[in-house]
C-alpha cells in the first residue's frame, strides 16, 4: 500500500477507535431491552430516565462534584504560587521540582492509589472524603501547575515592577497585574482538573469505602449487582457534559492553547 | 535649576551575584536636570536607572534623593518614576486605567483622578485612545501611555531606559521634541538612557558617558562633542584619528614622532576629527587610497606613515584622485587632547 491510501487508513482507525466506543455507548443507553447490550434492542429513554431515580448514583455524583471543584480549587490554590515562583525565580532546584510536580502524570494511577492508602491513609486513620480530597488535589497540581505555568511564561515580568514603581507592594502586584492576566489560564487549568478529577478511577477505586464514594466507582460497583443499560445511559450523560465543559472552554478560552 | 545636588549617587557598585555590573559609581544631578546615560551595550546604564528606582538593591555605596537617604527605601515609596523600554503596560487595563493605576493606588479622590489622568493623556495627545486597551496601540502610542502613567504619579525623577529606540526615525524626532516639551513644562527631573549620540546630543543638559560600569566622562553635549577626555569618549562621538603620546612624542605606526608644542603632563593623546585634518600642506605625506562623496563633503582614506588618516573637505574644492600623493597636517591646537588612554 502506499503512504497516500495508507496514512488516511490509520487516521480513520485511529479515529474509529476513539470515538467508536462513545457512539456505542449511547446506541446502548436508548436500548428497549433489559440489559446492557450492543446492539441495541428497540428504543427507549427509561434507561436515560432511570438514571436519575437512582439514590446512589446522586450521592457519589455529589461526592465526585465535590472532589472535582474542591480539589481543583485546592490545587489551584496551590499550584499559582508553585508555579509563579518555578517561572519567575531561579529556585536551586527548579527544575527537579517541576519534574516531582509532574510525576501523578506518569505514575500509575493505580500505584498512586495504593501508595496513597496503604502508607498515608491508613497508618494516619484518615477519614474516607479527606483521603479523598487530597488524593484529588494531589492528582490535579501537576495539571494544574503545567497550564499556570505556560501562561505565566507569556506574561512578561516587567509589568510587575512597573506596578511597584507606581506604588503597589510586591504583594499588591501580584493580585493587581499579574493575576487578571492570568485569568484565562487559570480557568483552563481548572476546566483541564475538573475534567480529570471527574473521570479519576484507578486512585478513588483504592480509598473509596462504606458510604463515600466517587461516580465512576459506584458505576463499576453497579454494574457488578445490576447489568441494565442505565450505566450505559449515565456514561453518555457524563461524555455529553465533559464535551459540553471543553467544548466551552475551547469556544470562551481557547483551551488547546494551554494543553 | 539650583546647583545643590538633587539626585546623587556616591561611590554606587551594583552586582548581580558574584558579577559586579557597576563599580564605585559618582554621579550628581541637580533639580530639573535633563541627563543622558550614553554608552555601549552592556555599560551599566539599566543597572544604574534600577538602582535609583530601588529595583536592585546597591551591593555598596549611598543614593540620595532630595536631602534623604533612599538607599534602603523601598521602591514603591521613592517617587521615582521608571519608563521601561518595553513600555510594561498592563495588558488587561484601558489606556485610561493604566495611566489611572498609580494614583488609585494613592487613594486619591475619584474626581481627582478623573482630572489628572484626562490630563495627562492630553499632555501625550491621547485623549482619544483612553478606551483603548494596550494591545490595540501603536508602539509610539503605547510608549506614550508609559510615559502620562509615570509623569501623572508627580515623580522626582523620571528614568526612561531607551525610550526611543523602539520608534521608526520619524515617531523618534516626534518624541523627543515631545520628552523636551514635557521636562522643561513640568520642570522634572529626567535621566535617559540612549545608545544614539546624536539623540544625547540632541537632548540632554549633561552628558554621562559610561563603559564598563564606570563612567568615562561627565559634561554638556559642547564638552563631551568637542573636548573628550578619553579615547573611548573621543572614538564614540566621532574622532577618528586617535593616537597615544608617550614622552611628548605622538605615538604612530612607524615609530614616534616629535610635537612642536610642549604638553601639558597629563597628555595621553590627540584625536582629530577628519575635518580637523589639514590637506595639501604641512609635515606629513600619505596616498590617496579611497575617497567618498557625500553630498556637502569628501572623506578621503589616507596610508600615511603613522597609519591610516581619515580626512574630510568640503566638497566643493577639487577632488583629490585615488593614488595621488599628498602632505597633510595634524593640527595640535585643533585637536581634542585626552587624559587618558585606556
Ligand atoms: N539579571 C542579570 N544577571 C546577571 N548579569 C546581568 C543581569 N542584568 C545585566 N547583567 C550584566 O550587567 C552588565 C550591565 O548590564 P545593563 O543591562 O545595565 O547594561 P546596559 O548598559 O543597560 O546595556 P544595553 O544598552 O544593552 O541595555 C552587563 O554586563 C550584563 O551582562
Ligand atoms: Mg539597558
Amino acid at each position: 500500500m502506499t503512504p497516500r491510501v495508507f496514512s488516511p487508513l490509520v487516521l480513520f482507525l485511529v479515529i474509529a477507535f476513539l470515538i467508536g466506543p462513545f457512539f456505542i455507548i449511547v446506541a446502548a443507553s436508548l436500548s428497549g431491552g433489559e440489559t446492557l447490550a450492543f446492539p441495541p434492542q428497540g428504543f427507549s429513554l427509561k434507561w436515560v430516565a432511570k438514571v436519575f431515580t437512582v439514590e446512589s448514583f446522586r450521592e457519589s455524583f455529589a461526592v465526585s462534584m465535590f472532589l472535582a471543584i474542591g480539589g481543583t480549587a485546592m490545587a489551584l490554590v496551590l499550584g499559582i504560587p508553585a508555579s509563579y515562583a518555578l517561572s519567575r525565580y531561579k529556585l536551586p532546584f527548579g527544575e527537579t521540582v517541576r519534574t516531582i510536580v509532574s510525576l501523578p502524570i506518569i505514575v500509575p494511577g493505580i500505584i498512586v492509589g495504593l501508595a496513597l492508602l496503604r502508607y498515608i491513609v491508613v497508618p494516619f486513620g484518615f477519614n474516607i472524603t479527606l483521603a479523598l480530597f487530597l488524593a484529588h488535589t494531589a492528582l490535579v497540581l501537576p495539571y494544574a501547575v503545567r497550564v499556570v505555568s505556560a501562561s505565566l511564561n507569556n506574561l512578561r515580568s516587567d509589568i510587575e515592577e512597573a506596578a511597584v514603581l507606581l506604588g503597589s507592594s510586591r504583594a499588591g502586584a501580584f493580585f493587581r497585574v499579574v493575576m487578571p492576566n492570568i485569568r484565562s489560564g487559570i480557568l483552563a487549568a481548572f476546566i483541564l482538573g475538573f475534567v480529570t478529577s471527574f473521570n479519576q478511577v484507578p486512585v478513588s477505586l483504592f480509598l473509596s469505602g462504606p458510604g463515600v464514594r466517587t461516580l465512576p466507582i459506584d458505576m463499576l460497583s453497579y454494574m457488578e449487582i445490576t447489568y441494565d443499560p442505565s450505566v450505559a445511559a449515565l456514561s453518555a450523560l457524563l461524555a455529553f457534559m465533559s464535551i459540553g465543559i471543553v467544548f466551552l472552554a475551547e469556544r470562551f478560552l481557547g483551551f488547546s492553547r494551554y494543553v | 535649576m539650583s546647583d545643590a545636588p538633587f539626585l546623587s549617587l556616591e561611590k554606587l557598585t551594583l552586582a548581580y551575584g558574584d558579577t559586579v555590573a557597576v563599580k564605585d559609581l559618582d554621579l550628581s544631578i541637580r533639580k530639573g536636570e535633563l541627563v543622558a546615560f550614553l554608552g555601549p551595550s552592556g555599560c551599566g546604564k539599566t543597572t544604574t536607572m534600577r538602582s535609583i528606582a530601588g529595583l536592585l538593591t546597591p551591593a555598596s555605596g549611598r543614593i540620595s534623593l532630595d536631602g534623604a537617604d533612599i538607599t534602603r527605601v523601598s521602591a514603591n515609596k521613592r517617587s521615582v518614576g521608571l519608563v521601561f523600554q518595553s513600555y510594561a503596560l498592563f495588558p488587561h487595563l484601558s489606556v485610561f486605567e493604566n495611566v489611572a493605576f498609580g494614583l488609585r493606588l494613592k487613594k486619591l479622590p475619584a474626581s481627582e483622578i478623573e482630572t489628572r489622568v484626562t490630563a495627562g493623556l492630553k499632555s501625550v495627545g491621547l485623549s482619544k485612545f483612553a478606551a483603548r486597551k494596550p494591545a490595540e496601540l501603536s508602539g509610539g502610542q503605547q510608549q506614550r501611555v508609559a510615559l502620562a502613567r509615570s509623569m501623572v504619579m508627580e515623580p522626582k525623577v523620571l528614568l526612561l531606559d531607551e525610550p526611543l529606540s523602539n520608534l521608526d526615525a520619524r515617531l523618534r524626532l516626534e518624541m523627543r521634541t515631545e520628552l523636551q516639551r514635557v521636562q522643561k513644562e513640568t520642570g522634572v527631573t529626567m535621566i535617559f538612557v540612549t545608545h544614539d549620540q546624536g539623540e544625547a546630543l540632541s537632548l540632554a543638559d549633561r552628558i554621562v558617558v559610561m563603559l564598563n560600569g564606570a563612567i568615562e566622562q561627565i559634561g554638556t553635549p559642547e564638552d563631551i562633542y568637542n573636548r573628550p577626555v578619553s579615547r573611548f569618549v573621543a572614538d564614540f562621538v566621532g574622532f577618528e584619528n586617535i593616537f597615544a603620546v608617550e614622552g611628548g612624542k605622538l605615538k604612530a605606526a612607524n615609530g614616534p614622532i616629535a610635537l612642536s608644542e610642549s604638553l601639558p603632563p597629563d597628555t595621553a593623546g590627540f584625536a582629530w576629527r577628519p575635518r580637523m585634518v589639514t590637506l595639501g600642506s604641512g609635515p606629513f605625506q600619505g596616498t590617496v587610497r579611497g575617497a567618498s562623496f557625500s553630498g556637502s563633503t569628501r572623506e578621503y582614506l589616507l596610508d600615511t606613515p603613522l597609519g591610516a588618516i581619515k580626512a574630510e573637505e568640503d566638497a566643493g574644492l577639487a577632488a583629490h584622485q585615488p593614488g595621488t600623493e599628498l602632505t597633510f597636517d595634524l593640527p595640535v591646537a585643533k585637536a581634542a587632547r585626552l587624559e587618558r588612554f585606556g
